[in-house]
């Protein structure tokens, strides 16, 4: 197992002050805009392809190749998703709060590859420190003249917008990002024709890309696209965050080197579970990833194809134990009370479904569940994502909706008798 | 809670205000994008989001207020409702509840004598249960007027409320209550930050909101 360090470096090493602009400059920062700003904007982005960097927002899409899908027209905008609102992750928080210059300077290089001339930062309502610091550098980089007009010298000018959500997980969606940017309810667009890179902000081509993503940009400017390629294993290339919660001995963010193993991740990195009570099952990549169980999954390489394989992703990063103790109805119903709270309520399937099975589940645990019950879950999930395939299909504009079924799956196929032993016994045996 | 406001009581935004929303909605392409900023702002000025707010976000931006009233009711943060001066956010989602956030909520309920979703007669505390706000590293987690705590357990979060009925801060300073209530973070926060919060909304200076004294820092 190897741990190398891309986006955490400085905040590691210099753990009072890895946020101001002094302490960035005198670790090497901005010397990577300074760099590309005297590379064609292709070359930026040719770089970034060769470097096989994928999106750490959940998706996985190449940034390099999104990027080359951007449409000719102008103006062009590029929008930072910091609406971190997945259930586990907790990495983007850190970045925008222990290092905004390192995310900024990756967003100033993303937005002169791509033609444009506004960027605007997107941060989640409920993080305010990260808002504070990202302003911070802001306005820092506007003083320092890396923003503005004439970027170094280099005729290239440039204006940042920090905007700040207001709770509506549907927004870390790119359309629905997009709507809210523009002063509308978050509602997701359809695609097509509303993919961002053709009509995205004002309808203008936008390239949106997650806050990890852009804070690997400047060291793949820096060192090289090969270099960074040659980090990892195929397919998951470079270093990766890991929010790790629930029960290890020592949750947090940790930024490895893809290919460890399940077992590796949650004991040696996470230093196992309290008590060294018995693992039952852990979430891969956030509340929208099918569950993970110890018999089948624990020695699997962590990579993006492998997760893939194995009928689930990667996601956002976030990766969430339970042991024993855990009752997975009340895991359950947690994660389906999220996505029909979080349900925009334009499609149907979802608005409704959602909260059926919201509904379902919580008389399940309260003790008033039937045995059809388990029936009508599967059932709705069917027309919430039919066929209950991996990846889901969709009924709804957005994944938002299928998101749902994921922990449905898991309980339904790994732990029917925690289910059933709820409605016999009417009640949870765990309380 | 009803919500009580006379439709005489028109008191619209002072000079200064209508500056600083003109700037802020400069800073985008459209006006319309400004509106989010704007509603912020309004709660700031109001405490909470009032017709009267929402009449001038319009005004602001060339929208209805029927359209500033659509966008508003999307986000949970825009409160409509007067919450207390302290709105404790406790976070029930997946990683909170495998460590006992549903203990934590019930203690503060207690505590306060305020159940979930509302707000006391006196106008003090306002409790609300919310999806992950992003501490599962530091579960169980809560937020007072969206200034984190990690790290929580029954008993600090009692002497949480107790604190805030009898000390009743003039501004909440994240830092000072991480320090007084909190304990495993999600990550080393490095340099603690005195940003404060003057009221329940996020504190957030440059979009509008409410923002304390300039950071003090601490090494």
């Amino acid at each position: 197992m190897s741990v190398r360090s891309i986006v955490t470096d400085r905040m590691t090493r210099h753990p009072s002050d890895s946020h101001t602009l002094d302490r960035y400059l005198g670790t090497g920062g901005y010397r990577a805009l300074a760099k590309a700003l005297e590379m064609p904007p292709d070359e930026v982005t040719g770089e970034v392809k060769a470097a096989n960097l994928r999106g750490r927002g959940g998706a996985g899409f190449p940034c390099g190749v999104k990027w080359s899908f951007l449409a000719p027209a102008k103006p062009a905008y590029v929008v930072v998703n910091g609406d971190e609102s997945e259930p586990g992750t907790f990495k983007d928080r850190q970045l925008m709060e222990r290092d905004p210059h390192q995310m900024l300077e990756g967003t100033i290089i993303t937005s002169y590859a791509n033609g444009a001339n506004h960027a605007f930062i997107y941060i989640r309502g409920e993080y305010p420190r990260s808002a504070r610091r990202v302003q911070q550098a802001v306005e820092e980089a506007y003083a320092a003249g890396y923003l503005g007009s004439d970027i170094l010298g280099s005729g290239y000018n440039l204006e940042v917008t920090v905007h700040l959500g207001a709770g509506a997980y549907i927004c870390g969606e790119e359309t629905g990002l997009l709507n809210s940017l523009e002063g509308r309810r978050g509602e997701p667009r359809l695609k097509p024709p509303y993919y961002p890179a053709a009509k995205g902000l004002y309808m203008q081509p936008t390239i949106v890309n997650n806050v990890e993503t852009l804070a690997n940009i400047p060291w793949i400017i820096e060192n090289g696209g090969e270099a960074f390629a040659a980090i990892g294993p195929d397919g998951s290339r470079g270093t990766r965050l890991f929010s790790i919660s629930g029960h290890v001995r020592r949750p947090g963010n940790y930024e490895l080197v893809m290919g460890l193993t399940w077992r590796e991740l949650i004991y040696d990195v996470a230093g196992g579970i309290p008590e060294d009570r018995a693992l039952k099952c852990w979430i891969p990549g956030g509340a929208s990833a099918p569950w993970f169980v110890p018999d089948d999954h624990l020695d699997l390489p962590v990579t993006l194809d492998d997760t893939a394989k194995a009928g689930s992703m990667l996601g956002s990063g976030a990766v969430v134990i339970m042991d024993e103790t855990t009752c997975t109805v009340r895991a359950t119903e947690r994660l389906v009370r999220f996505f029909a709270h979080e349900s925009c309520g334009q499609c149907t399937p979802c608005r409704e479904g959602c909260s059926w099975l919201e509904r379902i589940l919580r008389r399940i645990e309260e003790g008033s569940g039937r045995e059809v019950d388990v029936d009508m879950l599967l059932d709705i999930s069917d027309n919430i994502s039919p066929g209950l395939a991996w990846p889901p299909r969709m009924t709804t504009i957005c994944p938002l909706g299928p998101s749902a079924v994921s922990p449905i799956l898991a309980i339904t196929s790994y732990f029917k008798d925690e289910l059933m032993a709820h409605i016999h016994q009417g009640g949870c045996p765990f309380d | 809670m009803v919500e009580i406001r006379s439709p005489s009581v028109r008191r619209g935004w002072s000079e200064s205000v209508r500056a600083r929303a003109s700037e802020i909605v400069k800073q985008y392409p459209e006006p319309r994008s400004a509106v989010m900023p704007l509603l912020y702002l309004a709660m700031a000025e109001e405490g909470y989001l009032t017709d009267n707010g929402m009449r001038e976000v319009a005004g602001a931006v060339g929208l209805t207020p029927a359209q500033v009233r659509a966008v508003a009711s999307f986000y949970t943060m825009y409160k409509r409702e007067n919450p207390g001066r302290y709105l404790i956010s406790c976070c029930t989602s997946i990683s909170c509840m495998l460590l006992g956030s549903d203990e934590v909520l019930r203690a503060i309920e207690d505590e306060s004598d305020v159940t979930a979703g509302e707000t006391d007669p006196a106008e003090l505390i306002s409790v609300e249960h919310v999806e992950c706000i992003g501490a599962c590293g530091g579960a169980p987690a809560v937020t007072v007027n969206y200034e984190l705590i990690e790290g929580m357990t029954t008993e600090k979060a009692r002497e949480l409320v107790r604190w805030l009925r009898t000390a009743r801060p003039e501004a909440i300073v994240g830092a000072e209550c991480q320090e007084l209530f909190g304990g495993r973070r999600s990550f080393d926060w490095g340099a603690f930050d005195r940003d404060s919060a003057l009221g329940p909304y996020p504190a957030f200076g440059p979009l509008g909101t409410v923002s304390g004294p300039a950071g003090d820092q601490e090494g």
